[in-house]
C-alpha cells in the first residue's frame, strides 16, 4: 500500500511519501497518523509530490497546511497529480521558462 | 514541567553556562582565540565585518547579555569603530561580570593574552560554582530555523517542530522565529495569526520590507528554482508555508526589531515572536541569540552541521538517508513520518522531550564535536535608507 501524508484536516490534497505508480491503491495518513482516505492513484508521482483528495473545479482554492497553496488551473480529479501543469500560484506565477520544468 | 538552568543576576535562566571571550574587531580575533586556548567552558567570537561595523554592536551587546554565558571578557585592539566601553556598560547593568583587555594599551598581543588567561581563570573558577536548578519551562526561550532543506522538510521535519513550538508555548516558553525571506507567500497564514491589528500590520511589513529587499531590479532573485519544482513545490505559497510551519500554529505576540543602533529581545511573558533578521544559518541563530534565546532548534533535510557559541543547536531532520548515513552528527530523526511510522505529533513529542533534555545539560551532537561558530549579519544601513524601510 502507497502511502501519502494529509498534513491538515483541511486539505484538498496529500503528499506521497512514496512514488506512487498510476492505479496504486493510496493509503492517505493524518499527522496522527489515522487513514483518513483510500483513493486510486489516476497518475504516477514522484516522493514529496501532491495527489487530489477530491475534485477540484478550474479556479478553485487548493489547500495543503490547512490553506490555499494556489488555484487550479483547470479540472482536477480525485486521485490526479497534482502539480504545476494544473495550479497555479496566487503570489507569483511562476516564469515560462519554470513552467517548461517537470 | 520543569528543566535545570543557571539563573543569572538579571533574573533570566540560562541553559549553559560559559565564559564569553569576544574580540571586537577581526584584528583581535587571534588574541582572543589564544585566550579562551585549552580552557573548558570558554568560547571566543569575533566581530569580522571590518573596523566600521557600528550596526553590529547591538548584536555583540545582544549575545553578551545572553542568559547562556555567565561573564564576559572583551578583547579591543584599541583603535577599532566598535567601542567596547557601550557594550560592556550594558553587560554589567545585566549584572554580568565583564572586563577589558585593550591591546595597543597593555602593550604587545603575548602580554594581553597572558592577562586576558589570568582574566578568563578567574571569571571560570566563578561561574563553575553556579550549579543548575530547576526552573519552571515558562524561562526558556527558544529558536527556530531550518537549512540545507529538502522535500522532507516541509512534510515532516518542520511540522514536527511546529507541534514542539506549540507545546513550548502552551508550557509558558517564548519561541522565536526568524528569515523573512522563507515568509514571502505565507502573508495570508502568518497575519491570521497576530494577536491584533498592530501586530498583524507588523507582519505584513516584516515580509514585505524583506520582498523590496531582494526584488531590486537589476539584482533581484527568484523566490522559486528548480530544484523546489522538482522535489514537488508547486507555488511560492506552498514552499513559504512548509517553512514557516516549523512555528506551529499558536497567536504571534509581535515582530521583534532589528535595527542600526538597537536589537529588541524577546519580552519573558512567553508566546511566539517573528524577528527581523537574515535567513543565512549562523548569522540568523547570532541575531536569535543576541535576543535572548536560549537553545536553537534546526530543521534539516540534507544535513547541516554547525553549531554554534552561544545557543546549542538541535538538528531534526525528515530525510531517511540523511539520518542513515548522518545520525552521529543529527540529534533527532523525523524521517519516521516521513516514512510513516510514526506520526507528526508524536516526532513533535520527542523533539519537545530533546529540547527539555539539552536545556537541563544534555549535549548536543554539535557540541560534542565542539563546534562553536560564529557569524554575524551587517545590517545594511544604507540599503535599508535606500530603500525607505529605516
Amino acid at each position: 500500500m502507497k502511502k501519502a501524508i494529509m498534513i491538515d484536516d483541511n486539505d484538498n490534497v496529500a503528499t506521497a511519501i512514496a512514488a506512487i505508480n498510476t492505479g496504486d491503491e493510496v493509503e492517505v495518513i493524518s499527522s496522527k497518523q489515522e487513514v483518513v482516505y483510500r483513493i486510486k492513484a489516476k497518475d504516477s508521482l514522484p516522493l514529496g509530490h501532491k495527489i487530489a483528495l477530491s475534485d477540484i473545479k478550474k479556479g478553485g482554492e487548493v489547500k495543503k497546511y490547512g490553506t490555499p497553496i494556489g488555484k487550479a488551473s483547470k479540472n482536477i480529479t480525485s486521485g490526479e497529480y497534482v502539480h504545476i501543469h494544473n495550479v497555479q500560484s496566487n503570489r507569483l506565477p511562476l516564469t515560462k521558462h519554470m513552467l517548461s520544468y517537470k | 514541567m520543569d528543566f535545570q538552568g543557571f539563573v543569572r543576576t538579571d533574573g533570566l535562566v540560562g541553559v549553559r553556562n560559559k565564559v564569553l571571550v569576544m574580540a571586537t574587531s577581526d584584528c583581535a580575533e587571534p588574541t582572543a582565540r589564544m585566550i579562551v586556548q585549552g580552557f573548558k567552558d570558554a568560547v571566543s567570537i569575533t566581530q569580522h565585518l571590518g573596523c566600521i561595523a557600528i550596526e553590529t554592536a547591538p548584536t555583540l551587546t545582544g549575545v553578551a547579555k545572553n542568559s547562556n554565558i555567565a561573564a564576559v571578557l572583551v578583547v579591543s585592539m584599541g583603535c577599532e569603530g566598535i567601542e567596547p566601553e557601550p557594550i560592556m556598560s550594558e553587560v554589567s547593568k545585566a549584572g554580568k561580570d565583564v572586563e577589558l583587555v585593550k591591546i595597543q594599551e597593555i602593550g604587545t598581543t603575548r602580554q594581553t593574552i597572558a592577562r586576558g588567561r589570568e582574566i578568563l581563570q578567574r571569571m571560570l573558577e566563578k561561574a563553575c560554582k553556579q550549579k543548575r536548578e530547576p526552573f519552571n519551562l515558562g524561562r526558556l526561550a527558544i529558536g527556530l530555523k531550518c537549512g540545507g532543506s529538502d522535500t522532507t522538510s516541509g512534510i515532516a521535519a518542520n511540522p514536527a517542530i511546529g507541534v514542539m513550538a506549540d507545546m513550548m508555548v502552551d508550557a509558558g516558553a517564548s519561541v522565536v522565529m526568524i528569515e523573512p525571506i522563507e515568509a514571502i507567500g505565507a502573508e495570508e497564514y502568518l497575519s491570521h495569526r497576530a494577536v491584533n491589528e498592530e501586530v498583524r500590520r507588523a507582519i505584513l511589513k516584516w515580509i514585505s520590507d524583506e520582498e523590496k529587499r531582494w526584488t531590486i531590479p537589476g539584482a533581484s532573485v527568484d523566490f522559486m528554482c528548480r530544484g523546489n519544482i522538482d522535489g514537488g513545490l508547486t507555488t511560492l505559497e506552498e514552499k513559504a508555508l512548509g517553512a514557516v510551519h516549523k512555528g506551529g500554529h499558536r497567536p504571534i505576540q509581535g515582530v521583534l526589531k532589528n535595527r542600526r543602533d538597537y536589537l529588541e529581545t524577546v519580552p519573558r511573558q512567553g508566546g511566539f515572536y517573528l524577528q527581523e533578521g537574515t535567513h543565512e544559518e549562523i548569522p540568523a541563530i547570532t541575531y536569535m541569540a543576541a535576543a535572548g534565546v536560549n537553545i536553537i532548534v534546526f530543521a534539516t533535510g540534507r544535513g547541516g552541521v554547525f553549531g554554534h557559541a552561544i545557543c546549542p543547536v538541535i538538528r531534526v531532520t525528515g530525510n531517511p538517508e540523511t539520518w542513515a548515513k548522518m545520525n552521529e552528527d543529527m540529534d533527532v530523526n523525523a524521517s519516521t513520518a516521513m516514512e510513516g511510522n510514526e506520526s507528526i505529533e508524536s516526532v513533535g513529542k520527542r523533539i519537545f522531550d530533546e529540547v527539555v533534555a539539552v536545556a537541563s545539560g544534555k549535549l548536543t551532537k554539535s557540541e560534542q564535536m565542539g563546534f562553536d561558530n560564529f557569524a554575524l549579519w551587517r545590517y545594511d544601513s544604507r540599503l535599508e535608507a535606500l530603500l525607505g524601510l529605516l
